[in-house]
């Protein structure tokens, strides 16, 4: 069990630690990374496979190798490096994972097969519940970019699971990941100096550390440990909540709030641009906030993040660098004034 | 009871009213608590001369709090709910306007468990939502436990800026079942005014009859978590903005339930927004308990309606009896 296992996204940042970390699983033989470009990154000795997921080519790769569990983390809101736009994107994360499910399902020897799927499937809107469960239906599906992708996603990957039930299915639905390495839109927005924020909203936000999101994909990429089930929908999270307010505080960056439409004209205007990767559904989320409930991943597929969303923010932190006004210094100043305020009352008394 | 209607003001002459009030003096401190008798909870604090102590401690209190604020380093739930916020700043702005402002007379305190949840249903009145801010501080002022009150409001709430960023961090929650029974399950207390806007935005003549109680899905939700309803009738919210006309065409182009027209709102500007300054009195009712029933009883219809006209009829009743109780709506 899990002896070949096949993972998609080979070449970007997260997906290449995966294979690295599963590389050195006693239990996994052989480990196939398939990317569309070659990795920039070394991948501990795994073999790699240059293949477009989007072409029927993967059948044959999925029938070759003999794969019993397919990784699927080619799902992504950018694009890797600066070819491509939001089309490729696009056709990648969708059409990319109606073939290679279409090859799992050619496939008889495929067993197990895992999605890096995103909180993103729920939208953020202000009629939602505060906090969503797996089984909580959004109260308006997001209209387009990543998250439309994700909605669509899933329904196919629910297809699949219905026409091989012999597969374990396992979707990992992500909340932000975080980490020093880590090449998000949401880290990409963290490194401006000033972060522009929606006036008079303060979403909540929450964040996986990528040495847990590492993790709970090996968990799901394995055999289920005793007591566990590691099929079906999970959310995954860390524990706790941070303000966007919180995040900008401990990052050291001020905020510049601005109204609503100002915020989504500027977003389309620096997207034509071409700067950033500031989608619509991305101001949404920065607007509204999103929270998942984490009791399914505990409970039943019996994973405990090693890190919360505050240190994995923390943890963030570190690695960026201070900002315009680090919050140590910050708290010296107001540490100082306190200082001269009780020296001057000594004195007067 | 149907005898119980509200005193107009503005109908009989000050002198008039004066002499009443002194005639029925007898009767009124029979029958109502003497206003003063509230008990606070905190003494205030120490006037500064004597010791400079208390001073230096909260000058260095305040000082910890904003450093506290400015690196970021305070803690929120789930719901966005900051306690630092709300107990240091936003609490100790209504309070002028609870204390001072409205004189607001609790009564049933005791009705309130000291731990677990509780759902706590009141009538909804005031045009503007400013019942559920001072029932917030009346309880959190007067429970002796200091209970946070999680209020659940409209989705309008959530949808315009600034207050939605204020509800989130005040507790409030968007009124949805799911995060009701998430935050009584967690033992929180949970207010709910299960009215909504046809409480809220009901004309001036309409005052005190309380409307239809939605779909009673707050009975299911208390029975789920099997917590006990606490039943809550606040007097002197509903003159604060007498709603004598409602501009619908407007209202609708705004995309709002109703647009208040009040003897003063739209015409005197920002002034109008000023609310009059009644006298107010919460009185909480004996709890309903809820963990008998069984586990499918939820899901009954019949029991559910039973439920929410027990509630309803309670809170009418009480607020009847308040009203008579009242002797002038100012004072």
């Amino acid at each position: 069990m899990g002896n070949v296992v096949l993972v998609t996204g080979a070449a970007r940042q997260l997906g290449g630690r995966f294979v690295r970390r599963i590389q050195r699983d006693p239990d996994v033989d052989r480990v196939i990374g398939v990317d569309a470009v070659a990795p920039e990154h070394h991948l501990g000795g795994a073999e790699f496979l240059k293949a477009d997921i989007r072409h029927p080519a993967i059948a044959r790769v999925l029938a070759e190798t003999g794969v019993d569990t397919v990784v699927h983390m080619d799902i992504n809101g950018t694009p890797l490096g600066s070819r491509g736009g939001r089309a490729s994107v696009k056709e990648t994360n969708v059409i990319g994972t109606m073939q290679l499910l279409g090859a799992c399902q050619k496939a008889p020897h495929v067993q197990r097969v895992v999605i890096k799927s995103s909180t993103s499937v729920y939208g953020s809107a202000p009629r939602d519940p505060a906090v969503f469960t797996e089984n909580t239906p959004p109260k308006s599906l997001p209209s387009g970019g990543f998250a439309k992708d994700t909605v669509e996603v899933e329904g196919y990957v629910r297809g699949f699971a219905r026409r091989r039930p012999d597969v374990a299915v396992c979707v990992l639905r992500f909340a932000n990941i975080l980490g020093p390495c880590a090449d998000s839109p949401l880290a990409e927005y963290f490194s401006l100096p000033v972060l522009p924020t929606v006036l008079g909203y303060d979403p909540r936000l929450q964040f996986v550390h990528e040495d847990d999101a590492i993790d709970v994909l090996r968990i799901a990429a394995a055999a289920p440990r005793r007591g566990t089930l590691n099929s079906g929908t999970f959310n995954i999270a860390g524990d706790g909540v941070l303000l966007l307010s919180q995040v900008s505080r401990r990052l050291g960056r001020p905020t510049l709030p601005l109204f609503l439409p100002t915020v989504t004209w500027a977003g389309t205007a620096v997207r034509s641009l071409g700067i950033t990767d500031f989608s619509p559904e991305q101001i949404r989320m920065l607007t509204h906030g999103r929270v998942v409930e984490t009791t399914q991943m505990r409970e039943t597929l019996g994973f405990h993040p090693s890190y919360t969303t505050a240190e994995t923010f923390e943890e963030f932190a570190r690695s960026r660098g201070p900002g315009l006004l680090p919050p140590a210094s910050l708290a010296r100043t107001v540490d100082r004034l306190a200082g001269v305020l009780s020296a001057r009352r000594g004195a007067s008394q | 009871m149907a005898d119980a209607k509200v005193i107009p003001f503005g109908e009989e002459p000050r002198a008039r009213r004066k002499a009443r009030r002194a005639g029925h003096g007898g009767r009124g401190t029979a029958l109502a608590p003497v206003p003063e008798a509230r008990t606070d909870p905190e003494p205030p604090p120490a006037p500064r001369p004597t010791g400079g102590r208390t001073l230096d401690e909260r000058i260095a209190g305040g000082l910890a709090f904003l450093r506290r604020r400015i690196t970021g380093d305070y803690e929120v739930d789930d719901f966005g709910y900051d306690e630092e916020l709300t107990d240091q700043v936003l609490m100790s702005l209504l309070r002028p306007l609870y204390d001072k402002y409205f004189r607001v007379e609790v009564k049933g305190m005791e009705n309130i468990p000291a731990e677990g949840g509780a759902l706590i249903v009141a009538n909804h009145s005031g045009t503007l939502p400013l019942d559920g801010l001072m029932l917030q501080v009346a309880v959190h002022d007067n429970h002796p436990a200091q209970r946070h009150l999680r209020l659940l409001a409209a989705d309008l709430v959530f949808v315009l800026p600034v207050m939605n960023e204020l509800a989130r961090k005040a507790g409030h929650t968007l009124a949805c079942a799911e995060d009701a029974q998430r935050l009584l399950e967690r033992g929180e207390i949970v207010g709910v005014m299960p009215e909504g806007f046809k409480g809220i935005g009901k004309p001036f003549a309409d005052r005190y009859k309380l409307q239809r109680f939605g779909r009673g899905g707050f009975v299911s939700t208390a029975l789920k978590a099997g917590v006990p309803i606490v039943p809550c009738s606040i007097v002197g919210a509903e003159e604060i903005y007498p709603m004598i006309g409602n501009a619908k065409t407007l209202a609708r182009v705004l995309g709002l339930p109703y647009f208040p027209i009040t003897p003063t709102f739209p015409w005197l500007g920002p002034l109008g927004a000023v609310p009059l300054p009644t006298k107010w009195t919460i009185q909480f009712g004996e709890p309903i308990a809820t963990d008998g029933y069984p586990a499918e009883a939820a899901d009954d219809p019949m029991l559910m309606f039973n439920l929410t006209d027990q509630v309803r009829e309670t809170i009418q009743h009480t607020l009847y009896k308040l009203l008579v109780q009242r002797r002038s709506v100012f004072f």
